[in-house]
């Protein structure tokens, strides 16, 4: 068998799997139907989080990630060189903190699980946090520093990956559109049809985000991802006063929430050029990116809770993306048992941006049956928590 | 003082005679005529840099003059972001020239906490 | 009763809500200003009356007639200072225009929101200003900078001034520079005879009448425009020159395409300069609505001004660069269709007429003053492309040459040009036609910067706040609206 992979999707995914590929010596397509970084990847924030997941395979995947990413960061830079622009690495930490009673019990209960998972999750009271963030609210009643958080610039992060996958020889296909599939006569994945024309190889890995669902629907199987709408605003460039990423803890459990009615909760950070971003909502509306000037109020509430200083700052834009939801809150990294030639590397909801790089490893690892970081199962296709959520029938091609 | 309120004495359209409005701006009086921009009180004063930007400090100051640029932003009464050349300027109004540095990358100093700079 | 909300008082809305109110319909006029009558009737405040301010406009008759008409109507209601920030779709109807009320830019402004059964933008155009070496010193304006000033305030923004750029706009600029004392050293028109001719009529200075309609400069200003003022054509400012402020400019003959010709350069000391490529529609609100817009990239309308999304009408500057006459009629015809008129109504019949007449005028101003490819050789690898982030030409150019990309919205930001606070309304079209031509292949995501969700900022607090029953709120007066506005 040859080494040919054909990646759809030119997101953060396809970009970090198609460097890890191309660079163990793979030949590898990666065909979008737009451009790099022209999904999710540029309509998100680009935070390197352990401090929202609890214990479990998704935090053991983030906290290889994160170190994956420091060691990333260096390697990108010296590899683009200084003309290319810097993806912005920077490992400023996170801060979560409650604003009421049961909150804190909530919030102490899960950093605590947290530890005994192997994360810093260091308890501080009022004073610590406020030395950290000054501008906080006075009212807080419990607070969580997590040093491990980082943040990168999500679209510079995509680009830089798909550039350093196209130095280690990976050719990219924009405007390409996939729109089926092309199965050899024992009905194993040998290709993909595009307008372009018929693209083949012996392996195709669907990396399309929120849109995963529709293509492995192209391709004959079903794959449960959703789109779950998030929504941000940005306000104008003001005096550095936001420190680190800072979180309501009711953020936890929206991550976390099956709920498709309107969820929001506060997640405030600095860019490096001055600016804040404050999210977010989660809400399942399909994908349907009309604008909901009550969502964004919502958010605007929210984040006064945390900074009551905000409410003079001037929000300059709003932007939002779909978030590749799985049911199971677990993306899907591997082959598909059901189609041989099909691989997956999809449904990573809002933790895409700092997942991308340890799936990729693992990813690479499995096709190239190398031994594996981490135990892979938890992220197949076929493992149990999904198995409800499939439809076993294939679709008709 | 190239940039100049033409005196009302000597306009064809003849405006009623003015009214005096005076704001202070970085701590100067200024005295401009009701129902001036804070832009306009500030030009006829001959100041035509309000503030410096961010990343190479240049000056800066009314460039649209309609609130489509936001090159002319001040900072009035402690309120961020005001368009210089969108507000009339009230009586006492207190402005400042706005700055906003650039946050410290990681690795550059990071700026003291709590301290925002003037 | 039809309820239509006209947002943008200038002749388009102005038009649009006499001729709704005419069929009946409860109109609501929205304007972000303090004033009525947009860029064109731009006057003194109310604080300061002039007893001449009709030697100042063409039309001022008509406007106000237009004012009065409304003001006195309590069938329309006129909410001054009112800036829409967003506009959200719906299932069925315009939709919702989401709305801010109070001093610009201020604290603790009232929201108001608003579900009409038909909406009609009127929101108008500001100067489109390509970037050139130093047009970030103070000291350079844009066009209209210079004739707000001098029509809203009396102020004359220099006293040695250039003007510079491309279009009829640059003589009613020079005009009023020239009315409050300004000595206008030149007027450089970047378009050469042929090209002139081809859009307009031999003689240059008819281009003054057909713009202006002719006698709204005063005899005083024209006569001394026409008679003490240079007005020289394939020539520009190329660079503007000085520290901390603008002191002097370069002026250059270009070619035909606007390539600066070497060894022409010449140096004029100034203390200001006024430049001004054209016009760039106010676009963010058509396109939250979901109206199509034409390649020309200004809203598509039929014949009744409708556009492509439902009960969203359009006219004046939006729909095409055409001259207060043809905004004037564009509004009639918006807000006698939008109040549930036909366009075969006798009443229009006139209007209907005089439309096709105004109409071609857009297409004559393309022609004769129309940007043209060969700008760019203006740029240096430092100029400034976008003024908010301070993005240079040559970051620019490197971005899309290291990444590769060919996607505006990701090369945006990779760059973070158009990500300020501007939101790309001075750079955008600038930067899209720049990398149009850099990025390898041309753009290809199909992305454009009209775009912007939140039209005009608006403080987090106050999104934060409750929405303001639009029933209960009134006007106690015009002045407390406008305290402390503009
Ligand atoms: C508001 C918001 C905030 C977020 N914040 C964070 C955060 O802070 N940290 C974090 O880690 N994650 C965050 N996320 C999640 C993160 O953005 C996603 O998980 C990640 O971007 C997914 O990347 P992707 O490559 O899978 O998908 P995408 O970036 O969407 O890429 C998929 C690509 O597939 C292409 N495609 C689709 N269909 C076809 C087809 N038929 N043929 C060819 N190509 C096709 C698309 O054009 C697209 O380019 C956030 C998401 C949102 C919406
Ligand atoms: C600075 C300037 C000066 C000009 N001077 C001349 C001239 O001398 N001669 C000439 O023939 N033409 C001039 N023009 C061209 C002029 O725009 C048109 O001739 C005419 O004014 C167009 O009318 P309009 O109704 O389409 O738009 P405008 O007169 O521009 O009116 C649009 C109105 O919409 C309002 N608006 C926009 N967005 C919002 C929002 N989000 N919320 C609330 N309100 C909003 C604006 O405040 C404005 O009052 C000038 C244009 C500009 C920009
Ligand atoms: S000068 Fe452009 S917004 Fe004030």
């Amino acid at each position: 068998m040859t080494n040919d992979v054909i990646i759809v999707g030119a997101g953060i995914i396809g970009a970090a799997c198609a460097r890890s590929l191309a660079a163990a010596g793979c030949d590898v397509t990666v065909v979008d139907r737009g451009t790099t970084a022209g999904g999710t990847s540029s309509a998100c924030e680009g935070n390197l989080l352990v401090s929202d997941k609890g214990p479990g395979y998704e935090l053991v995947l983030a906290q290889y990630a994160s170190t994956l990413w420091k060691a990333a960061a260096v390697d990108l830079t010296e590899q683009l060189g200084p003309q290319f622009p810097s993806v912005e690495y920077e490992a400023k930490g996170g801060l979560v903190v409650a604003t009421t009673e049961a909150g804190a019990r909530v919030l102490l209960d899960f950093a605590a699980s947290q530890r005994s998972a192997g994360v810093d999750a260091c308890v501080l009271d009022a004073d610590a946090a406020h030395e950290l963030e000054p501008d906080l609210t006075p009212g807080i009643t419990a607070a969580v520093h997590y040093p491990e958080d980082a943040q990168v610039q999500p679209t510079i992060a995509t680009e830089a990956l798909m550039a350093s996958a196209r130095r280690y020889g990976a050719r990219l296909l924009e405007n390409t559109p996939v729109t089926g599939a092309i199965l050899d006569s024992a009905g194993a994945l040998v290709g993909v049809k595009t307008p372009a024309g018929d693209l083949r190889a012996s392996r195709v890995l669907i990396a399309a985000g929120p849109w995963s669902g529709d293509v492995a629907a192209l391709l004959g199987v079903h794959l449960p991802v959703r789109p779950r709408r998030g929504e941000l605003l940005v306000t104008s460039r003001m005096p550095h006063r936001i420190f680190h990423k800072v979180y309501d803890a009711d953020y936890v459990g929206a991550v976390g929430s099956d709920d498709s009615a309107l969820q929001t909760s506060s997640v405030i950070e600095s860019t490096a050029g001055g600016t804040v971003l404050i999210g977010s909502s989660r809400q399942q509306v399909g994908f349907d990116a009309r604008l909901r000037v009550d969502a964004l109020s919502e958010i605007a509430a929210k984040a006064l809770r945390l900074f009551p200083f905000l409410a003079g700052a001037a929000v300059i834009r709003s932007y939002g993306g779909f978030r590749p939801f799985m049911p199971d809150h677990l993306p899907v990294i591997g082959e598909d048992p059901r189609m041989p030639g099909l691989w997956h590397a999809a449904g990573h909801e809002g933790a895409g941006i700092g997942l991308s790089l340890a799936t990729a490893e693992l990813l690479t690892a499995l096709m190239l049956k190398r031994p594996t970081h981490l135990d892979a199962s938890p992220f197949s296709a076929a493992r149990a928590s999904l198995a409800p959520h499939l439809k076993a029938a294939s679709y008709a091609i | 003082m190239p940039s100049r309120l033409l005196p009302f004495c000597n306009d064809s359209i003849r405006p009623a005679s003015p009214t005096p409005v005076t704001i202070t701006v970085n701590g100067e009086p200024m005295t401009g005529v009701t129902g001036q921009s804070l832009a306009g009180v500030i030009l006829a004063g001959g100041t035509l840099g309000f503030r410096h930007t961010s990343v190479a400090g240049r000056p800066r100051g009314v460039f649209c003059g309609i609130g489509v640029c936001y090159d002319c932003l001040v900072e009035v009464n402690d309120q961020r972001d005001v368009r210089a050349c969108q507000r009339r300027a009230a009586e006492g109004d207190v402005v400042r020239s706005q700055h906003d540095p650039l946050p410290a990358g990681p690795g550059e100093a990071t700026p003291t906490p709590g301290v925002t700079a003037s | 009763m039809i309820q239509v909300l006209v947002i943008g008082a200038g002749p388009a809305g102005l038009a649009a809500a006499r001729a709704a109110r005419r069929l009946g319909a409860s109109v609501t006029l929205l304007d972000s200003s303090d004033q009525l009558g947009g860029q064109f009737w731009r006057h003194l405040p109310a604080a300061r009356p002039a007893a001449r301010e009709r030697i100042l406009h063409h039309g001022w008759d008509t406007f106000q007639s237009l004012s009065a008409t409304l003001e006195s109507d309590g069938g329309c209601r006129i909410i001054r200072s009112a800036n829409v920030f967003a506009l959200e779709t719906a299932a069925a109807g315009p939709g919702t225009v989401h709305v801010i009320v109070g001093a610009p830019d201020g604290v603790g402004r009232k929201r108001l929101s608003f579900s009409p059964d038909a909406i009609v933008l009127a929101t108008g155009a500001h100067d489109r200003t390509l970037p050139f070496p130093g047009w970030d010193l103070p000291g350079v304006f844009t066009g209209g900078a210079a004739q707000a000033l001098a029509k809203g305030e009396r102020l004359a923004v220099g006293r040695r001034v250039v003007v510079s750029g491309a279009g009829p706009f640059l003589l009613p600029v020079a005009a009023s520079l020239v009315a409050v004392g300004s000595r206008v050293l030149g007027v450089y028109e970047a378009n050469r005879l042929p090209a002139l001719v081809r859009g307009w009529l031999p003689r240059p200075w008819q281009l003054l009448g057909a713009w202006k309609k002719g006698a709204e400069l005063g005899g005083y200003a024209r006569g001394h425009l026409a008679h003490r003022i240079p007005y020289k054509l394939g020539r520009a400012v190329v660079a503007a020159h000085g520290t901390d402020r603008v002191e002097s400019v370069t002026v250059a003959e270009i070619t035909a395409d606007w390539t600066p010709i070497p060894g022409t350069e010449r140096r004029i000391a100034v203390d200001a300069v006024c430049i001004s490529h054209g016009f760039t529609p106010r676009l963010e609100l058509a396109v939250a609505a979901g109206c199509a817009l034409t390649l020309e990239r200004f809203v598509r309308v039929d014949d009744r001004q409708h556009s492509s999304a439902p009960g969203v009408y359009a006219a004046g500057e939006i729909t095409g660069i055409g001259g207060v006459d043809l905004a004037l009629a564009e509004g009639t015809i918006a807000g006698h269709a939008a109040a549930g008129g036909t366009i075969g109504d006798r009443a229009l019949r006139t209007t209907v007429r005089g439309r096709r007449t105004f109409q071609g005028f857009a297409a004559r101003i393309e022609a004769a003053h129309g940007i043209r490819a060969g700008w760019p050789e203006m740029l240096t690898s430092d100029t400034i492309v976008c003024r908010c982030e301070e993005v240079t030409y040559g970051h620019l150019c490197e971005t899309a040459e290291s990444t590769g990309s060919r996607s505006l919205r990701a090369i945006k930001l990779s760059t973070r040009a158009g990500l300020g606070i501007c939101q790309g309304r001075i750079c955008g079209r600038s930067v899209e036609e720049l990398l149009a031509c850099r990025a390898g292949g041309g753009l290809v995501d199909g992305v454009n910067t009209d775009r912007r969700p939140i039209s005009g900022t608006i403080r987090l607090g106050e999104l934060a706040a409750a929405v303001t029953p639009a029933d209960s709120y009134r006007l106690t007066s015009t002045s407390e609206s406008s305290k402390g506005t503009l």
